[in-house]
């Protein structure tokens, strides 16, 4: 069982977490003109690094996403951090 | 066998003696003995068959590590089944079987298997049970493979206890550096928990006499334990930490051995010491598996624990210079001696006959009767003891990925890489010897940051010395590597003919190491094998991936409190008890308990239909979704979120809407309800909420700002009511229900308000049945009253209570869908014939971008459908293929979604995804299910008052 820490309310159990995909992963704005490609590469294509990786969370119990690096082979996770401003 | 008990000694109770049954025959022991110890002291030799052979099995070991004797144990009500006979305290009025036999260890039916075991080789099941089919000799391999029996009249077992438990140290094994660490930490100011899967401290020192610290062992154990408790440190017995996990979790299934079921430790320690210690291998030779075969130093234990000696003419033969020790106990006790020691400069301990040699092959059918040495001579004799050398017990290091390294010069892999928050002592980390282990221990409590006392000093003893023997390619006769699963030598040299070279390989071809002893006493001379046979050295071969668990744990240990209700616990209505006073079955639908129908059969569900379409209807949907959006941002986020566009949408007003996922596939329905221009709710799918809400959180939070558009769940704050039918106005205003109902008012999808006594209303007019309906919504707790009131009113009308199963009747006859039931992981709002809003919205929306994808263009898409039975032969199947035969083969266009019979019309109705379906409306097709042909009709999905005029009558 990992232990996340949400910005929000401290380390926490992994299953009060939902995996929200790769920190950065923009969504391709203007459907007039994104490529079927582009789309399909914001829909599918995902990084999955070996190492340390960067993604959002949401904490499920208080509902607020969050950014946090982890590492995808050691487990190791760093403290999460608020995407809006200064967590309290 | 040869097995018996010594007059004197042990640390049984002899006052109190334990009788139980073995196969049928009746084995006395004393209370302190094992299972194993009582049928070793009666002179038990066969005592399991081996698990592929059947070949007959005696006694390995004193632990964890035996891998032959499994018994099935009944006593009193409980019944555990295939569990190690060393392991178990025996009870008396217990009854036994060995676990791996039929009908008993001694005469096992199956035991022809070993005389054609040469033609059973490793992968006999991939070459030759595939042809012609798995299937026609699955049952028979089935009824062999498995230890233990499943009774079919088992009772449950009370459920296991979990407890999380922190602590600054976690020290597992209780041997003499396990304690003296626990003891050195607790005193200095940690929180200390000391767990060893053994039922008493001691470890080692049960079977290896010491002094410590000026002290025999017995003396230094007993202070050691005062110490403890005097320090606050927490020590469970029969405690086994059986895998470490992620972040420094480590898992101790503890057992209590008196009725009760296990209690699960989960442990996060700031710092874990490993005091695991070693565990002894076997020496390969052909025919090392007959019994009275065993582990040196498991007879150690068996002498000191238990008084029990293994024979009265023993070959005690080895590798190293650690089973002198033995020899020389077992001659103390009056057994005839003799040593048998592989290297060339050993020497015996005074009185011990000595001879420098191997064996090669031991004898005998039922038990070993003599061995051959590799010198030509052979010695008769009724036991032989073995010590192929120590490998240290590295699970939870390797588990945690550490890195074991190999140590040449004791034959051994021991721990290499460092692991965060883990130390290892002792044996555990290759110090073979107590005085190093001591020596070593401040180093091993470093990282607890301590001021500590001195370790324990304890006289020096010799170096380890081992001179390693592996089976060798080419081996004469059958030598066996693997016990528990009958992995022999040339097992392993076929896996390096047929290339299964690579050590995961050879694990999975030849199930080496895959029995429930995880190959404690097997791996590393199969390894060894395979890297001679391929030119590799040792850790050039490496070894498997280790995992959890170490032992094997019960199920009811993770189950721990999760069963029953508790697995996954149904929210429930807060009119619960009203539905049951009203005779409600209840059921679970998307996670809520509520009711199925009402009446003692299901037979009521056509009523309730029926007479819901002829009068009136109540019914409790309080579990639809009902989250508020609100705020300044709320309508751009709404217009995001939706699919149909609501910017048009009027306070007062709601509108049947669509979520998509961003790749288009339609999410969730329901109706948007508009209470004022920055206050919106959205009433999902009762067992969508908390995945709407998650939707809403994440795209309002990605997306808009969060400080101008807020959401809130008040599914549960709020009851809905509903009243639905042509007598819906009438009950409500008959329940004393102050609101204007009229037409002008509140037409079909407005909003209304009123109120019921003191209570504030909503009521929304919409319809999930196709009639005039309204959806009252009041506080949850003020519900109870109003459900009575409308009850009340609606008995004067004919109205009928409906239940969940009537409800999606009446909605299939309008031919509303359900999203996940009529919809699956691939339906585009195109596909639902909702083309509109992708044509007029202009703005974005979630998986907008999806819909014009080439995928989502194809013609031969499964669209949503209903179908029309033209057999005459009742209800489609749900879940029927629609079928085309396409050369020669049936070909699937589909599938059957909902399926019922329509009480109102009085013929069977049905919705599916079928290809084309838009295209082929009127045509005929086949449906197809557990081989069945049926016919049906691909017709529009609204069978009843397609005009909707209902809604209004
Ligand atoms: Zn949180």
């Amino acid at each position: 069982m990992q232990i996340f820490t949400c910005p929000f309310c401290g380390p926490r159990p992994e299953t009060e977490f939902h995996f929200g995909g790769d920190l950065g992963n923009a969504r391709p704005e203007g459907f007039r003109a994104v490529s079927d490609d582009e789309w399909s590469r914001y829909l599918y294509h995902r990084r999955n690094e070996k190492g340390a990786v960067r993604e959002v969370w949401m904490h499920m119990t208080c509902g607020e996403l969050f950014a946090m690096e982890r590492d995808s082979v050691t487990m190791e996770a760093a403290p999460g951090h608020a995407l809006h401003g200064d967590a309290p | 066998m040869t097995g018996f008990r010594l007059k004197t000694g042990g640390e049984i109770d002899r006052a109190r003696p334990v009788t139980f049954t073995f196969d049928g025959e009746s084995v006395t022991g004393f209370a302190g003995d094992t299972y194993a110890s009582a049928l070793m002291a009666s002179g038990h030799m066969v005592m399991g068959r081996s698990f592929k052979y059947r070949r007959r099995r005696g006694l390995w070991g004193a632990g964890v590590e035996e891998p032959n004797v499994w018994l099935d144990i009944t006593c009193g009500a409980g019944f555990a089944p295939g569990r190690r006979a060393t392991t178990e305290p025996a009870q008396h009025g217990a009854v036994t079987r060995a676990a791996t036999a039929s009908p008993s260890a001694e005469r096992d039916a199956t035991g022809a298997f070993d005389w054609f075991g040469r033609f059973i080789p490793s992968g006999f099941y991939y070459k030759t049970f595939m042809w012609p089919d798995w299937h026609l000799f699955e049952r028979h391999i089935r009824a062999q493979a498995g230890i233990g029996t499943v009774r079919r009249d088992f009772t449950d077992v009370p459920p296991a206890d979990r407890i999380h438990h922190h602590c600054d140290l976690l020290v597992v094994g209780a041997g003499p550096v396990g304690l003296a660490a626990a003891v050195m930490a607790a005193e200095a100011g940690a929180r200390v928990m000391l767990v060893d899967e053994q039922d008493r401290a001691g470890g080692s020192l049960l079977a290896h006499p010491a002094v410590i610290d000026g002290q025999a062992a017995p003396d230094w154990l007993a202070a050691a334990l005062a110490r403890l408790a005097a320090a606050g440190a927490r020590v469970l017995m029969r405690a086994t930490a059986f895998g470490s996990y992620d972040h420094g979790l480590v898992a101790v299934n503890q057992r209590h051995d008196d009725g009760r079921s296990d209690t699960m430790w989960q442990v996060r320690p700031h710092h874990v010491l490993l005091a695991t210690g070693a565990i002894d291998r076997p020496l390969p030779f052909a025919n090392n598996d007959l019994p009275g075969i065993m582990s040196a130093e498991a007879a150690l234990v068996y002498l000191r624990r238990y008084a029990v000696a293994p024979g009265r003419r023993v070959v005690v033969a080895t590798s190293n210079n650690r089973t002198g020790a033995v020899a020389q106990a077992l001659a103390e006790a009056g057994v005839a001696v003799t040593l048998v020691d592989a290297r060339a400069d050993a020497t015996a301990p005074a009185g011990i006959a000595l001879i420098r040699s191997r064996i090669i092959e031991a004898h005998g059918r039922r038990g070993v009767r003599s061995v051959t040495l590799a010198d030509g001579q052979r010695i008769d004799c009724d036991a032989v003891l073995v010590s192929g050398g120590l490998t240290p017990t590295i699970h939870l290091y390797a588990q945690a990925r550490g890195k074991p390294a190999w140590d040449a010069e004791k034959a051994a892999f021991v721990p290499g890489s460092t692991v965060a928050g883990m130390t290892l002592a002792g044996a555990a980390a290759g110090q073979f010897t107590l005085a190093g282990a001591f020596a070593a221990l401040p180093e091993a409590l470093a990282p607890l940051g301590l001021p500590l006392a001195a370790a324990p000093v304890t006289g020096a003893a010799p170096r380890y010395e081992i001179a390693a023997m592996w089976p060798e390619p080419g081996e004469k006769g059958r030598v066996w590597i693997d016990l528990q699963h009958d992995v022999t030598a040339k097992d392993v040299e076929l896996a390096a003919r047929e290339n299964f070279t690579s050590v995961e390989h050879l694990k999975r071809y030849t199930t080496l190491g895959m029995a429930t002893d995880q190959g404690k006493t097997s791996n590393l001379a199969g390894l060894a094998l395979m890297g001679a046979l391929t030119g590799r050295t040792v850790p050039q071969v490496g070894t498997t991936t280790y995992r959890p668990p170490y032992t094997p744990v019960p199920y009811e240990s993770f189950a721990a409190g999760r069963r029953g209700v508790r697995f996954n616990p149904v929210k429930r209505l807060a009119l619960e008890s009203a539905h049951r006073a009203a005779g409600a079955v209840l059921r679970e639908y998307g996670g809520w308990l509520r009711p199925a129908f009402y009446g003692t059969d299901d037979s009521a569900i056509l009523i309730e239909a029926k007479q819901a379409r002829e009068s009136a209807a109540l019914f409790d949907g309080s579990t639809l979704g009902k989250i508020e959006v609100m705020g300044p941002q709320a309508e751009d986020f709404l217009e995001f979120v939706y699919y149909n566009s609501i910017r048009s949408l009027k306070p007062g007003r709601g509108r049947y809407c669509f979520v998509l996922s961003e790749t288009g596939v339609v999410f969730d329905d329901g109706v948007l309800l508009r209470l004022a221009p920055d206050h919106f709710i959205v009433s999902c799918s009762s067992s969508h909420v908390d995945g709407m809400r998650g939707l809403l959180e994440e795209w309002r939070q990605d997306r808009f700002d969060p400080s101008r558009v807020f959401i809130h769940d008040a599914t549960q704050h709020w009851a809905t009511l509903t009243v639905s039918g042509p007598q819906a106005r009438a009950i409500i205003a008959g329940a004393g229900v102050e609101a204007d109902l009229s037409d002008d008012v509140l037409p079909h999808m407005a909003i209304g308000a009123g109120r019921f006594g003191d209570q504030p209303l909503r009521i929304a007019r919409v319809s999930f049945t196709g009639d005039r309906s309204y959806e009252i919504s009041i506080r949850a707790t003020q519900a109870a009253p109003l459900w009575a009131a409308l009850r009340q009113a609606g008995s004067d009308h004919g109205a009928v209570l409906l239940g969940m199963e009537a409800l999606t009747i009446l909605r299939a006859e309008k031919g509303y869908l359900i999203i996940g039931k009529d919809t699956d992981g691939t339906t585009l709002p195109q596909d639902l014939g909702l083309t509109g809003p992708l044509a007029k919205k202009s703005e974005e929306f979630i998986g907008r971008r999806s819909l014009i994808l080439p995928d989502a263009a194809d013609a031969n898409r499964r669209q949503f459908t209903g179908i029309e039975v033209t057999d005459g032969l009742g209800p489609l199947p749900c879940g029927a293929h629609g079928v085309e035969d396409r050369d020669g083969r049936p070909r699937s266009l589909g599938y059957v979604t909902s399926s019922y019979f329509s009480p109102t019309l009085d013929r069977p109705i049905a919705l599916g995804l079928i290809e084309r379906a838009q295209a082929r409306q009127g045509e005929e097709i086949a449906f197809q299910h557990l081989g069945q042909r049926r016919r049906g009709r691909l017709v529009a999905p609204c069978f009843l008052d397609p005009d909707g005029g209902r809604l209004h009558g």
